[in-house]
């Protein structure tokens, strides 16, 4: 029997995961799930009256800037901002300086992690300084937990590098390729979606088809090589229709989306403010209904944030000077709901899919995402789905302030998150 | 005189229609005072204009700076080379340190699209774009329409304007279409497909490849300079293949009609873009764009700073 001192229960909620959903108390006991049920009483009790009572949020792609960008945000800090908005793991991606292509980086950024408000992962570069040329340290990465590989902020742009990391990942049980799809040649120089906008403000673009190419060329790869890639943060309807007709054709590629591609569009860099700015850019109001699209017919497996914070003063440059990349961690569920839930394009059920299970899957955590039962691991997130709410960048747990949500009304906000049976978040506000 | 209630100039758009031809007309009055024997007005005096040029620039600094003294405002200069910037300052620790002493206008030209209308949202100072990357150039598009409404009167409906050159990178271009637009004109733009914006279908212009079949009709020729130094070369295959193809060679100027202006905004690529006969032929009003911008610049000083009472 477990000691009862210890028990948590969680009190009033609607219980949604892979299974379904009913009204349960949830009672958690040495980090795990002791009884699912009616009237659970435990040694302490969170209320979670007109809550759902989810699996725990996981973030495939998460900028936590240590070691290298401090000023921006911290593992601590970051990891912070993840349990406030849910989540209760989180992929770091590598472009730190120095970046994830070296064990000691990762183990510190682990052992970081290790003390902070949420697992934290590390994803391992794919190639040497993120250079594109060659092959990084993958197996030695694998070693410390890395699964998933990417030069992320740099697309691998020669084919030829691209296959063989695809070819050598095999090696690695569970290893996943994870691109950044755009085309340096067709994308670098340019700041926002190329289009009409961009036309008109006179800002070079960055064009659809630099996602798409890339998109295009890594499924014909995965198909040579039997690799696993995975698409980072999809942007464009081309691309959607590439991961689709990719996966009828039983290729093993997985794809995911950012809250700001099926929130915003290019439109919002009238402003010429650049907390707009992010890669690949904010595109076109067909582009938006195309995720969306992609996100409810299961073409993109996940929703992950690309939280990428930036201190205040680099976001005070000129748009074309600042850059790229915008806050995610604590708007993605509200976003969801707000955006997906409440219009009906997707289920709750299909939308916590898309934030909890699926992307634990891709990243092979087992510990996160699992239904919500006696003996699962107590990885929780609790939040209201109806209350109304604003983002107030001055109280962000993250030590950035680059989120472009504000003044946008929002519905749906996190309670309480747990973390192995204790609580990071309590009634929106962080533990540690 | 009326006068627009305008605090800032960052597009030609930020002008409708009767606000552009009332800067006109006020233009127009400006540049006979520029006739004068004193070409100095009290208009402004004690205001305070600053420009501040985070890029080069010879004739669009000096003229503002020469249409400010000429309103007795009082101007100061700030040279991104010799200042705080250099050693590191942001832009808005630069324009709130500036606004700070206590300045009526901004006139600001910066390398990148948009900057302006950033600085417009952090101090109180009118802010006037003399120049914003690729994006915007208004008082440019103001004394070409000023040129053009001196040589052909005030009604420029129906006007057939060509605009050549890279159009892509032109800052001139942008707001030369809109402003062409809003008065009348039928504005075609003539390019390699390379130099050519995406989108171009969204503009409000006509877009060919192919100037020669277009000379016989036109009544302006607006040439753009092509930036050796910059984005243009990448874009074509060589400036001669550039010259043969879409030059004003003295050849090409043959086939315009007697009456059709020929422009450029400066400074000149000659032998590139145009010829050096042509550039100082009868028919252009090269030198006239010059000295209207003088005029239109002291309008658009006192559109934005002045009581609205009537130049002196």
């Amino acid at each position: 029997m477990p000691d009862l001192d210890q028990t948590l229960a969680i009190k009033g909620g609607r219980v949604v995961d892979a299974t379904g959903e009913r009204a349960a108390d949830v009672l958690i006991a040495d980090g795990r799930v002791l009884e699912v049920g009616s009237d659970l009483r435990g040694d302490r009790e969170l209320d979670a009256g007109g809550c759902v009572v989810a699996p725990g949020l996981v973030d495939l792609h998460v900028h936590l800037r240590e070691p290298g960008n401090e000023d921006a945000e911290t593992i601590e800090t970051g990891a912070r901002a993840a349990a406030i908005g849910g989540f209760t793991a989180i992929v770091a991606m590598p472009n730190t300086v120095p970046p994830h292509d070296d064990p000691t980086v990762v183990a510190s950024v682990l052992a970081a992690g290790a003390r902070s408000s949420c697992d934290v992962h590390a994803a391992g570069c794919i190639t040497e300084g993120r250079a594109g040329a060659a092959l990084a340290p993958m197996g030695e990465l694998y070693a410390l937990g890395a699964r998933i590989f990417t030069d992320d902020g740099a697309c691998v742009a020669e084919a030829g590098v691209m296959r063989r990391a695809l070819e050598y990942a095999r090696s690695l049980p569970g290893a996943v390729v994870a691109q950044h799809a755009e085309d340096p040649s067709l994308a670098n120089g340019g700041h926002m979606h190329e289009g009409e906008w961009s036309s008109r403000l006179g800002i070079v673009g960055r064009p659809s088809d630099a996602e798409n190419v890339v998109v295009a060329r890594d499924c014909i790869l995965a198909e040579l090589t039997g690799g696993r890639v995975h698409f980072l943060h999809l942007s464009t309807a081309g691309a959607v229709d590439l991961v689709r007709d990719a996966k009828a054709r039983g290729l093993a590629v997985t794809a995911e989306a950012a809250p700001h591609h099926f929130t915003l569009t290019d439109a919002e860099c009238a402003s010429f403010d650049p907390v707009f700015k992010v890669h690949p850019p904010l595109r076109s109001a067909d582009d938006v209904a195309a995720i969306k699209a992609g996100l409810a017919d299961g073409t993109i497996d996940a929703i992950a944030t690309d939280h990428a914070p930036h201190a205040v003063e680099t976001k005070e440059r000129p748009f074309e000077e600042a850059p790229p990349g915008m806050l995610g961690l604590e708007t993605a569920l509200a976003l969801t709901l707000t955006e997906l839930v409440t219009p009906g394009v997707l289920s709750l059920q299909a939308a916590l899919a898309l934030l909890s299970w699926q992307p634990a899957a891709i990243a092979g955590l087992t510990e996160h995402g699992a239904p919500i039962a006696a003996g699962a691991p107590a990885n929780l997130c609790v939040f209201d789905p109806n209350v109304s709410w604003q983002v107030d960048p001055a109280r962000l747990a993250s030590k950035s302030r680059n989120t472009p949500y504000v003044s946008r009304p929002l519905t749906g906000r996190v309670r309480h998150t747990v973390l192995r049976g204790m609580p990071t978040v309590i009634d929106g506000v962080a533990c540690r | 005189m009326s006068t627009p209630t305008l605090k800032n100039l960052l597009s030609i758009a930020d002008l409708d229609r009767a606000e552009l031809e009332t800067m006109l007309s006020l233009s127009e009055d400006f540049l006979h005072v520029t006739e004068r024997d004193i070409p100095k007005v009290p208009a402004l005096r004690g205001k305070v204009v600053v420009s501040l040029f985070y890029e080069d620039s010879t004739r669009t600094r000096i003229s503002f700076e020469t249409a400010a003294k000429r309103l007795s405002c009082d101007v100061m200069s700030f040279s991104v080379g010799s200042s705080s910037v250099s050693k590191g300052e942001g832009l808005r620790d630069t324009v709130q340190t500036i606004a700070a002493m206590g300045i009526d206008a901004v006139v600001m030209r910066h390398p990148a699209a948009g900057a302006p209308n950033r600085v417009a949202g952090w101090i109180d100072a009118s802010i006037i774009n003399a120049g914003d990357g690729s994006h915007e150039h208004p008082t440019q598009a103001l004394l070409d329409l000023l040129t053009l409404r001196r040589s052909r009167g005030p009604d420029l409906d129906g006007l057939r304007v060509a605009i050549v050159g890279d159009i892509v990178h032109s800052r001139v271009a942008r707001s030369l279409v809109l402003g062409l637009d809003a008065v009348g004109a039928h504005t075609t733009l003539v390019a390699p497909p390379t130099l050519l914006p995406v989108a171009v279908d969204t503009w409000p212009v006509s877009v060919t490849d192919e100037l020669d079949e277009l000379l016989p009709e036109l009544d302006v020729l607006y040439l753009l300079r092509i930036q050796r130094e910059r984005q243009s070369a990448a874009r074509i295959p060589s400036l001669r293949e550039y010259t043969t193809r879409w030059g004003l060679t003295v050849e090409r100027a043959a086939r315009l009609k007697p009456d059709t202006l020929v422009m450029h905004p400066g400074p000149m690529n000659r032998g590139v873009e145009i010829a050096a006969e042509v550039a100082e032929g009868p028919a252009s009003l090269i030198t006239e764009q010059v000295t209207n911008g003088v005029a239109v610049r002291m309008a658009v000083l006192y559109t934005l700073l002045g009581s609205g009472a009537t130049v002196a």
